[in-house]
C-alpha cells in the first residue's frame, strides 16, 4: 500500500504527545466546557447531522432517481464515504483537542485556510437557514385555528367569488406565495420588508440565542428536546399516515426500483449524493478515551436511518394526498357526466365510469361533446411531491387540511421541522463561534454570552434581505450554492490533510491510543483511496456541469400565461458575481492561505530566523512547585 | 259548462307548458343532490316535495316584491328528471307572462337560506344554476390568532434570555467577589476558574506532584548503570 506522507517537519512542536494527553486531560477537566453525559454528546452529534434535508430533500431525490434503486447506492456511499469522513473528523478532533481552526493549524500552519473556509461555510449556511425556521414558525403560529388559513381561498372584494390568483392556483399555493412571502416576480424586484416575516425572524433568532447563549452548556440541555422530538413526531405521523387511504400507494411509489430513471441523468444522480451525504463538518470532541469509532458509526447509521424513515412517512402522506386529489378529480368527472345527462345520483361509480362514458358517447354524441372531462392521473399527483419548501409548505400542508383534526397535525408537523432546523443551527453557530475564538479575533475577556449575542444580532440584521418580496429567490440561490460545493472541497481537504499531511501512520497510532485498537483495513482503504476519489469524482461532475450552464430560477408570476406553473427565468448578470463569491471564497481561501504562509516562510528562512515556540514557564525550586 | 271548461283548462295547461321549457325566457334550472347531502336519510323526490318547492318560491316572491297575489299555482315546474333536476318559471298573476328573471333571482337570493333549510340542503346540493351564491366571508377574529401565539412565544423567549444573562452576570460577580476577598493579586483574572500559567490552581493542590515541563525527562540524560 502506498504510504505517501508529505514532509511535515515541525508537526511535533505543534501537537501534544500521546503521553501528555492523559495528564492534560485531567488538568483541563475543570475549565473545558463539556457535556453532562454521553447521551448529550450523542444527541448533539445527531442533531448536527440530521436536519431539514433528511425530510425534504432525501425523499424527493430518492423517488426521483429511481426509488428503491437509489437506496442501494445511497447506502453504499454512506458506508464508503459518510462514515469514514465522520470517524476521521471525530478522531482528529479528539486527538488534538482543539476546535476547527486549531486542529488544522496544528497539522500544518498553512492549513489554517481549511478552518477559515469551514467557518465561512457555517456562517453562510446559518445565515439563510434560520430564515427557513422563521417561515416554519409563521406556519406554526397560524396552525392554532380551525379551519386552517390555507384551507380556503379568501373572497374577492365584491364577495362573488375567490381571489383570482387563488382560484387559478390553489389555496395552499396562495397562502405560501402571497400571504406568507408576498413574492415579487423577479429577484431584481426587491420590494419592501414584510413585517410579519420580520417578526417571525426575530423570534427565530431569539430562540437560537437563548439555546446557544453559553455554548454547549445551554445547547446540551436543548438537544434533549430538539433531537428526540422529531423522531416522536415522525412515528406519530407514520401511524396516522398508514391509517389513511392511499398511504401504501405512496410508499410503493417511493420504493419501487426503477433503474433506468435513476441513471438517465447520471449527473444529477451524482450531484444528489452531495446533498444527502455532507452535513456541515464541525469538529467537536469529547474526552480522550471516548470510543469515537463507535460514535461515528452510530451517528452515520442514525442519519441514514432517519432519511429512510422520514422518506417513508413523507411518501405515505403524499400517497394519501394524491389519492384524495385523484378521488376528487374522478368525482368531478362523474358529476360532469351525471349532470350532463341528468342521471340519478349514484348510478355512475369509479368502476363503471368508462363504460358509461362510452355508452353515452354512443347514444348522444352531440351532448357528450359539450362536456369537458379532466384527466386524472394518479402518477402525476404522486409526482407532485416536490422537494424543499414546495414539499413542506405546499404539498404537506394541503395533505394536512384533508386529515381530520388538521390543526393538531399541523402543529405537530411544524414543531418537528422547527426542532430539526434548530438542532442543525446549533451546529452552524458552533461552527462560527469556536473558530472565532481560536483565531483570537475576539478579546478573551469577552464573555461567551456577548460573543454569541453579537453573532446572532449581526446575522439577524443581514438576514433582513430574506424578508423582502424577493427573499425566497435569494434563499434558493444560497441554498443551492453555499452548502454544496464548498462543503465538498472542505471535506476533501480535511481528509487529505489528515491522511497525507498529518500522516496516516501517526493517526492510526493515535486511534489505537484513544480507542484501544488500530483501525482495521476497511478504514485504511477508505481514508487513503476510496473516499478521496469519490469526492474528486463528485466535484468534477459538479464543476463541469455548473460552470458551463446558464443559471435559471423559478418565478411565481400570476401574469405568466402558463400560471400556476412557475416560470423559468435566467438569473440577471450580477447574480453570477454572488454565486462566485459564495462558492469561490471558501474554496480559494484554502490554497491562497497556504500560498501566503509558504511565501512568508520562505521570506523568514531567508533571514535565518525560526518561529518562536510557545513554552510554558513554570516556577519551581528543586523540582518542587511553589504555590 | 263542463264541456266549455275542458278546452279552457287544456288551453291554460298548454300555455303554461309553453311558458315552462328548458332554456325558456326567465326560466331557471334547479338541481338537487339528495344522496350526496343526506346519504341514507335521503328522502324521495315526489309531488309533495315539488309542492313544497313551489310554496317556497312563491313565499320568496311574496316577501321580496310584496306581491300578495302570487299563488303556488303561479310557479310552474317542468322537465323533472331522476337526477333530480327540473326547470321552473314564475308567472305573473295579472298577465299571462313570466316574471322577469332578475326579480325572481333577487327574491331567491334573499331567502336562499330558508329555502335550503326547508329541504335540509345547502348551496352546493340545492343548485340554482343561474343564480350565483353569496359566499359568506370567513369569520375573522379582531386580532389574528397568529399574533397572539407569537406574543406568547416571544415573551417567553425574552424572559429566558434575560434570566440567563442575569444569572451569568451574577455568577461572574460572585466569583470576582470571592477573589477579592482572598486578596490573591496574581489570580485576578476574569475567567471563572483561577489559572496560573495555564494550570488551574485547584489542581495544583494535589499531593501527587506535577510534571515540570521546564525540565527534560530525567531518564534521558542519565545513562543506566
Amino acid at each position: 500500500m502506498v504510504r505517501l506522507v508529505l514532509p511535515n517537519p515541525s508537526l511535533e512542536n505543534r501537537i501534544t504527545t500521546l503521553d501528555e494527553l492523559e495528564t492534560i486531560e485531567k488538568e483541563e477537566e475543570a475549565s473545558r466546557p463539556k457535556w453532562d453525559n454521553k447521551a448529550q454528546y450523542m444527541l448533539t452529534c445527531i442533531g448536527f447531522c440530521v436536519g431539514l434535508g433528511n425530510v425534504w430533500r432525501f425523499p424527493y431525490l430518492c423517488q426521483n432517481h429511481g426509488g428503491g434503486a437509489f437506496m442501494i447506492p445511497f447506502l453504499i456511499l454512506l458506508v464508503l464515504e459518510g462514515i469514514p469522513l465522520l470517524f476521521l473528523e471525530f478522531a482528529i478532533g479528539q486527538r488534538l483537542r482543539k476546535g476547527s481552526v486549531g486542529v488544522w493549524t496544528s497539522i500544518h500552519p498553512a492549513l489554517k485556510g481549511v478552518g477559515i473556509a469551514s467557518m465561512f461555510v457555517s456562517f453562510m449556511v446559518g445565515f439563510y437557514y434560520n430564515t427557513i425556521i422563521a417561515w416554519v414558525m409563521w406556519y406554526f403560529f397560524n396552525s392554532f385555528q380551525d379551519p386552517l388559513p390555507w384551507s380556503t381561498c379568501p373572497l374577492n372584494q365584491n364577495k362573488t367569488g375567490y381571489v383570482e390568483e387563488c382560484a387559478r392556483s390553489s389555496s395552499v399555493d396562495y397562502f405560501w406565495y402571497r400571504e406568507t412571502l408576498n413574492i415579487s416576480t423577479s429577484i431584481n424586484d426587491s420590494g419592501y420588508i414584510q413585517w410579519w416575516i420580520l417578526l417571525c425572524l426575530t423570534c427565530a433568532w431569539s430562540v437560537l440565542y437563548v439555546c446557544t447563549i453559553r455554548g454547549i452548556e445551554t445547547t446540551g440541555k436543548a438537544v434533549y428536546i430538539t433531537s428526540t422530538l422529531p423522531y416522536i413526531v415522525l412515528t406519530i405521523f407514520l401511524i396516522r399516515g398508514l391509517t389513511l387511504k392511499g398511504a401504501t400507494k405512496g410508499i410503493e411509489f417511493l420504493f419501487t426500483p426503477n433503474v433506468t430513471v435513476g441513471l438517465r441523468n447520471v449527473v444529477e444522480y451524482v450531484k444528489s449524493w452531495t446533498q444527502v451525504l455532507f452535513s456541515d463538518s464541525k469538529v467537536i470532541y469529547s474526552e480522550t478515551n471516548n470510543n469515537c469509532e463507535m460514535d461515528a458509526v452510530i451517528v452515520s447509521v442514525i442519519n441514514g436511518f432517519t432519511s429512510v424513515y422520514a422518506a417513508t412517512v413523507v411518501y405515505s402522506i403524499i400517497g394519501f394526498r394524491a389519492t384524495e386529489k385523484y378521488d376528487d378529480c374522478f368525482s368531478q368527472n362523474i358529476l360532469t357526466l351525471t349532470n350532463g345527462f341528468d342521471l340519478p345520483e349514484g348510478n355512475i361509480t369509479q368502476d363503471n365510469f368508462e363504460y358509461m362514458k362510452a355508452l353515452y358517447n354512443a347514444t348522444d354524441p352531440a351532448a357528450f361533446a359539450q362536456l369537458t372531462f379532466r384527466t386524472c392521473d394518479m402518477n402525476s399527483f404522486l409526482k407532485e411531491g416536490g422537494q424543499g419548501t414546495g414539499l413542506v409548505f405546499i404539498v404537506f400542508t394541503e395533505a394536512i387540511t384533508k386529515m381530520p383534526l388538521s390543526p393538531l397535525w399541523s402543529v405537530l408537523f411544524f414543531i418537528m421541522l422547527f426542532c430539526l432546523g434548530l438542532s442543525s443551527m446549533f451546529g452552524n453557530m458552533e461552527g462560527v463561534v469556536v473558530p472565532l475564538l481560536d483565531l483570537k479575533i475576539i478579546p478573551e475577556k469577552w464573555p461567551k454570552d456577548l460573543l454569541t449575542g453579537l453573532i446572532c444580532l449581526g446575522t439577524y440584521l443581514l438576514a433582513f434581505i430574506f424578508t423582502l418580496n424577493s427573499g425566497q429567490y435569494w434563499l434558493s440561490l444560497l441554498d443551492g450554492y453555499a452548502g454544496s460545493i464548498p462543503l465538498l472541497v472542505v471535506a476533501f481537504c480535511e481528509m487529505f490533510a489528515v491522511v497525507y499531511i498529518y500522516g496516516v501512520d501517526r493517526f492510526n497510532k493515535d486511534i489505537e491510543f484513544m480507542v484501544g485498537h488500530k483501525p482495521n483495513i476497511f478504514w485504511q482503504i477508505t481514508w487513503r483511496v476510496i473516499s478521496p476519489i469519490i469526492m474528486l469524482v463528485i466535484f468534477l461532475f459538479y464543476f463541469v456541469t455548473e460552470v458551463s450552464k446558464e443559471l435559471k430560477y423559478s418565478v411565481w408570476d400570476p401574469a405568466y400565461d402558463k400560471f400556476p406553473i412557475a416560470e423559468e427565468k435566467p438569473y440577471p448578470g450580477w447574480v453570477y458575481v454572488v454565486v462566485v463569491f459564495v462558492v469561490g471564497v471558501p474554496c480559494l481561501i484554502i490554497p491562497l492561505f497556504a500560498l501566503y504562509k509558504f511565501i512568508r516562510n520562505c521570506y523568514q528562512r531567508k533571514h535565518d530566523q525560526q518561529g518562536l515556540v510557545n513554552a510554558y514557564s513554570v516556577p519551581s525550586v528543586n523540582g518542587e512547585l511553589k504555590n | 259548462m263542463l264541456v266549455a271548461l275542458f278546452p279552457t283548462l287544456s288551453l291554460v295547461t298548454v300555455i303554461h307548458a309553453q311558458l315552462c321549457q328548458p332554456d325558456a325566457e326567465n326560466a331557471f334550472k334547479v338541481r338537487l343532490s339528495l344522496k350526496t347531502a343526506l346519504g341514507d336519510k335521503a328522502y324521495a323526490w315526489n309531488r309533495n316535495e315539488e309542492y313544497l318547492f313551489k310554496a317556497m318560491v312563491a313565499f320568496s316572491l311574496r316577501t321580496f316584491s310584496n306581491k300578495e297575489t302570487i299563488e303556488i299555482s303561479n310557479v310552474l315546474l317542468c322537465n323533472i328528471t331522476k337526477r333530480v333536476s327540473f326547470w321552473f318559471v314564475v308567472t305573473d298573476p295579472s298577465k299571462n307572462q313570466t316574471l322577469p328573471a332578475s326579480e325572481v333571482q333577487e327574491a331567491i337570493r334573499m331567502n336562499r337560506n330558508r329555502i335550503n333549510n326547508a329541504f335540509f340542503l345547502n348551496d352546493q346540493t340545492l343548485e340554482f344554476l343561474e343564480i350565483p351564491t353569496t359566499l359568506g366571508p370567513p369569520t375573522e377574529p379582531s386580532t389574528p390568532i397568529w399574533i397572539i401565539i407569537f406574543g406568547v412565544v416571544f415573551s417567553l423567549v425574552v424572559v429566558g434570555i434575560v434570566l440567563l444573562i442575569m444569572s451569568g452576570i451574577h455568577k461572574q460577580r460572585r466569583k470576582s467577589k470571592a477573589l477579592t476577598e482572598t486578596g490573591d493579586v496574581e489570580d485576578k483574572y476574569e475567567t471563572v476558574v483561577t489559572i496560573e500559567n495555564g494550570i488551574p490552581c485547584d489542581t495544583l493542590d494535589s499531593k501527587e506532584g506535577r510534571i515540570n515541563r521546564a525540565f527534560a525527562a530525567d531518564g534521558e540524560k542519565l545513562t543506566s548503570l
